[in-house]
């Protein structure tokens, strides 16, 4: 399936019954070159909206939170090195969890891709 | 007005540009009946001679320690401070300059405190240490407030030999915070209580070596206790002289060092300002609190320095910093790398048995004197005595000889009932005449 | 800049790290020789010597005072810093506060030898007493931030003796505030809920009523604001939180607008810190130390922490425990920064109340004249209004042409000048914060305005890259803050290759 936006400038993308999720380009663009990248540990529950990762840049710090609930399955553990690989694909390899999705239905709230191209724009 | 270069004329024509009329006109928006009409009820403005006239009388009826044979430790530290660190500290570029934001036009304090940084890791053998914290009372409770970011624990277990100021600097900070301390009772040594004391909610353990009676600690074994129960060991340290002579914390273990800094390049000061060092693993740096100096190069690719990994700090994180601290101690800091640079290892390590020697030989005289026990097993340059009677009263007596003795530890804690200790300090400052006028002294009131 | 053989430029020496070129065999400081005796350490001697190289002194002069020539100071020129308060820092106050009689003074000496120190430290409490109109003062906080703690928990300790400890535990702050604010909030264990601010860079009086309630532990408001503002409703913010039961912390960051004019007492503050470092002219030192002693209103003053001053009989004593008194605890080891209040006093008595109210005056005053000369060429936010004693700009009349707050501070950097405050407060976009101080004659403003003007017309010109390639004179071009950020490199360390960089630095 396609993609969804949050009002957060998350992504997520369900691949099966998990969600990978990551930062949108527009906000990776915003951000500036990223320093790090505080990523949550595996196995951790968490609910829509809640704030889950961090992502640095030299002078500013986001919040990053789940754009859909469930428990996290999975890290990309290559942005510990290198987090400039946020700023390199932040809807590609920059990706930052995978979530095993608990209630499919919370993706309804979520923006589309056109959507999210004109809440960004605003 | 000395130090205001504005006059009259230049004022009116400030209001005509500004297009007011009086200066009244640019407080309009302060509450009218606020306004005071007048300058409040103080004294007006003096000359340099007056002031001066009025603030030596001041200083003059205190006796300063160099005045008098001098013995107090107990968390601050009469040492020599070569003349020229105060004259280096006190050059313009150093003394009227602000916090690096500018890097640019800030390279030598970005350097300095980037060499501090590494002389304080070596120094106490850890693998990195922050640009300094107020004081080490206040970096004590920094460091246990991050030991609990670390571990998501809240309960903080203190040795009894931590320095009862600073345990309650922690108690107040750290209770406001939601923790939980723990504070044991006054020990000249308890490792083994303190191993007792934890469990499985301990964030940390502190451990104060040398402590507050002067006892060093093996810090080994608890740190050991303290991983294996999932705590962090915390060591702390008044005295930062002593490192040039015993163990360092680092090299023993300890996942965060922090203490007081004065005793290198500062002056006692009667408190402060004074500069607490902080030091940890690489792997706890994110949720360390202070300013940081790190390397990097500019636009030519020269090396140089800013400040770095500000995210942790409060003008970026707000209320999610990990700590509100907005300052180091910038200058303090600066005489403290001046310093150590002009001692070197050869130099720490010469003053620091100095200060041992002279330690060694007035706990030698002191326990000659009939009545008197030394209590600290091992020490650096400061031990406790049990005397036969009350030591604020000793203490007394001995002023009356010229002689300050030491600290009556009933005056940091007076809930212990250790009257009769004497906290005594000596350093490379104290002469052989100082020491053998101590004992003779102490000999004379205790007969 | 042109190439040189030694690296030098002129008075502008290079320097390594004291580490490219210190002897661990060399120290700087003569020493007697110990005399050998056995040792009392039990077996826990320090096995390896820190490898901490030494200068002998003429090289270590050398090295610090090159160090030095690398930095910005006051003393070099206005350094207008918005919310620092960069003034003259007077030598009177460092003479005094060397002298051996306060210098060489033991905290923990017996009383009776340090009657000179406690009369100091009261009579400092008595001139910030009588200037804030407040009924008591803790000297001991360290800084700023630490007098914010200060404050923050004697709230709190009032809040619980009035048995409201676990019900009032929401603090609001705007928007606007210093960072320190919703830190030192959390770190005493409260919630923060942000104010909005108007259009016009006041506290929104409507939001702050929605959000009082019977959970509210009180507001920390920095007056005047981090607009360079008076928050004209400040009686009216007063009484309302009041009303609700909840305390007024104010942040005195911004004091010397005000000194001696109206005391924070008349506006309903409960408790406020003051930055000697600011207001009262001790230095900066690259970053401190500070003192931020805070004063309390009645309702606070019993919860002040210890130590305390006491007159017993004639003489003067240190209340050093806090059992059997109201006090919430201690802030620090021992009674603050004694070196600070020296400095403070000597200042606050070279001014007189006279002279005091004459520094915030002209504070205000020079901070207008640059508001009326720059509004007419940079976008002034609030600038229709007086400011107090800074003035607040942004980079939205520079932006569209590409040029934004942090190129125009490197521009200045070339032209010799310390920027002023960026991006700060974040409640403007490309906010650039200008505070000149009451020390700076007519003549440094007028030709600071010049500079900011010349600036302004070469934006206009459309001369993009000179600014993308500021600065060009300084010791260093812009720094890499991201590779500092990534791989963070905080200590030098042994073995490790710096001839790169030594060759750099010599290019």
């Amino acid at each position: 399936m396609t993609k969804k936006y949050t009002k957060d400038h998350e992504w997520v993308r369900i691949e099966g019954d998990v969600a990978v999720v990551g930062i949108s380009n527009f906000a990776a663009e915003q951000l500036g070159d990223v320093v790090y990248v505080e990523l949550p540990a595996i196995g951790k529950a968490v609910k829509q909206g809640a704030d889950m990762a961090v992502v640095e840049s030299a002078k500013a710090a986001s919040d990053v939170y789940a754009p859909i609930s469930g428990e996290i399955v999975a890290v990309n553990d290559a942005l510990n090195g290198n987090p400039e690989k946020v700023n390199e694909g932040p809807e590609g390899d920059g990706w930052f969890v995978k979530i095993k999705v608990a209630n499919a239905s919370e993706l309804e709230a979520l923006m589309d891709e056109a959507a999210y191209a004109d809440f960004a724009k605003a | 007005m000395r130090y205001l270069p504005l006059s009259d004329e230049d004022r009116a024509q400030m209001l005509a540009v500004i297009g007011a009329k009086s200066i009244d006109d640019l407080y309009v928006d302060v509450p009218r009946e606020a306004v005071l009409k007048a300058p409040v009820a103080l004294p007006a403005h003096q000359s340099e001679m007056e002031v001066e006239r009025l603030m030596k009388p001041l200083a003059s009826c205190n006796i300063p320690a160099g005045k008098t044979a001098f013995f107090l430790g107990a968390g601050a530290y009469r040492h020599h401070v070569p003349a020229s660190v105060d004259h280096l500290i006190q050059r313009s570029e150093f003394l009227t300059t602000y916090t690096p934001y500018q890097p640019e036009i800030a390279q030598g304090t970005l350097q300095a405190l980037y060499e501090f940084q590494t002389q304080v890791a070596l120094l106490l053998d850890m693998e990195v240490a922050n640009a300094s914290m107020y004081d080490g009372s206040t970096g004590l409770h920094e460091a246990a407030m991050m030991a609990s970011r670390v571990t998501k624990r809240s309960r903080v277990v203190l040795s009894g030999g931590v320095h009862p100021h600073y345990a309650e600097t922690v108690r107040t900070a750290c209770e406001a915070h939601g923790l939980e301390i723990v504070t044991l009772p006054a020990a000249i040594d308890d490792e083994a209580a303190v191993l007792r004391a934890m469990d499985a909610n301990t964030a940390a353990v502190i451990v104060q070596s040398p402590n507050v009676f002067g006892t060093i600690t093996d810090l080994k074994p608890i740190v050991a206790g303290a991983n294996a129960a999932g705590a962090l060991m915390i060591a702390s340290f008044t005295e930062a002289m002593a490192f040039g002579l015993i163990e360092p914390p680092g090299a023993m273990g300890a996942d965060i060092v922090v203490g007081e800094g004065q005793s290198i390049g500062n002056a006692l000061n009667f408190g402060g300002p004074y500069v607490g060092l902080f030091a940890t693993k690489e792997k706890y740096l994110r949720q360390s609190p202070g300013r940081l100096a790190g390397e990097t190069v500019d636009a030519d690719g020269k090396r140089g320095f800013v400040l770095t990994l500000s995210t942790r700090e409060q003008h970026i994180r707000r209320e999610k910093a990990t700590s509100n601290i907005c300052t180091n101690s910038g200058l303090c800091t600066l005489a403290w790398t001046i310093h150590m640079t002009l001692l070197g290892a050869e130099g720490l390590k010469r003053v620091a048995t100095l200060n041992h020697e002279n330690a060694c030989d007035l706990a030698d005289a002191l326990a000659e004197v009939p009545g008197v026990e030394v209590l600290t097993p091992r020490f650096f340059n400061e031990f406790a005595i049990r005397l036969p009677k009350r030591a604020d009263i000793v203490l007394d007596a001995l002023m009356g000889k010229g002689i300050v003795g030491g600290v009556p530890f009933s005056r940091l804690n007076p809930r212990e009932g250790l009257e009769n200790v004497l906290l005594v300090c000596a350093t490379e400052t104290n002469t052989p005449e100082d020491l053998n006028a101590y004992a003779a002294a102490l000999k004379d009131i205790l007969q | 800049m042109t190439a040189t053989v030694s690296g030098n430029h002129g008075l502008q020496q290079a320097e390594g790290l004291l580490f490219d070129f210190a002897s661990l065999k060399r120290t700087g400081v003569d020493m007697p020789a110990p005399r050998g005796r056995p040792d009392r350490l039990g077996g826990l001697g320090r096995k390896v010597a820190p490898p901490l190289p030494g200068l002998s002194e003429p090289e270590a002069v050398r090295h610090y005072v090159r160090l030095s020539q690398k930095n910005y100071a006051i003393d070099l020129g206005l350094f207008p810093l918005g919310s620092c308060t960069m003034k003259h820092n007077p030598r009177l106050n460092e003479r005094m506060a060397r002298l051996e009689g306060f210098a060489d003074l033991h905290p923990l000496q017996p009383m009776q030898t340090v009657q000179g120190a406690l009369l100091l430290m009261e009579e400092l409490s008595r001139w910030l007493m009588t200037l804030t109109g407040m009924e008591a003062v803790a000297l001991s906080p360290k800084a700023g931030a630490h007098g914010e703690l200060c404050g923050m928990l004697a709230i709190r300790a009032a809040l619980i003796a009035r048995g409201e400890g676990e019900t009032r535990k929401r603090v609001l702050v705007p928007e606007s505030a210093h960072g320190t604010n919703p830190a030192t909030a959390a770190a005493c264990g409260f919630i923060v809920d942000e104010i909005h601010a108007t259009d016009d860079g006041h506290v929104d009086i409507e939001d702050l009523k929605k959000k009082l309630g019977p959970d509210v532990a009180g507001i920390m408001l920095t007056n005047p604001n981090t607009c360079g503002l008076f928050e004209r409703d400040i009686r009216t913010i007063a009484d309302l939180i009041h009303g609700a039961g909840g305390y007024f912390y104010c942040d005195g960051a911004n004091y010397n607008a005000i000194v001696g004019r109206v005391r924070p007492g008349d506006l309903g503050v409960d408790a406020m810190h003051i930055n000697l470092h600011k207001t009262f002219s001790t230095p900066h030192g690259g970053g401190g130390p500070g003192a931020g002693p805070t004063v309390l209103s009645e309702a606070l003053a019993p919860f002040a922490p210890v130590p305390l001053i006491t007159l017993h009989g004639e003489n003067r004593e240190l209340i050093e425990h806090s059992e059997g008194t109201q006090a919430f605890g201690r802030m620090c080891a021992f009674h603050g920064q004694m070196g600070m209040f020296t400095r403070a006093l000597t200042y606050m008595m070279s001014h007189g109340s006279d002279g005091l109210r004459q520094v915030a005056e002209d504070a205000v005053l020079n901070a207008n004249y640059l508001l009326a000369r720059l509004k007419l060429h940079f976008s002034a936010p609030f600038g229709e209004r007086p400011c107090m004693h800074e003035v607040l700009l942004d980079d939205s009349s520079i932006k569209p042409k590409g040029v934004e707050t942090i190129d125009m501070a490197k521009a200045l950097l070339d032209e010799g000048y310390h920027p002023f405050t960026t991006y700060f407060p974040l409640v403007v976009h490309g906010a650039m914060l200008i505070e000149p101080t009451e020390t700076e004659p007519k003549r440094e403003l007028d030709r600071f305005a010049d500079v900011m003007i010349a600036l302004a017309e070469r934006v206009k010109a459309g001369e993009v890259e000179f600014f993308k390639q500021a600065p060009k004179l300084t010791p260093m071009r812009r720094l890499d803050d991201t590779r500092a950020a990534r791989q963070p490199k905080l200590r030098w360390r042994r073995g490790e290759n710096s001839g790169a960089a030594a060759k750099h630095a010599a290019e």
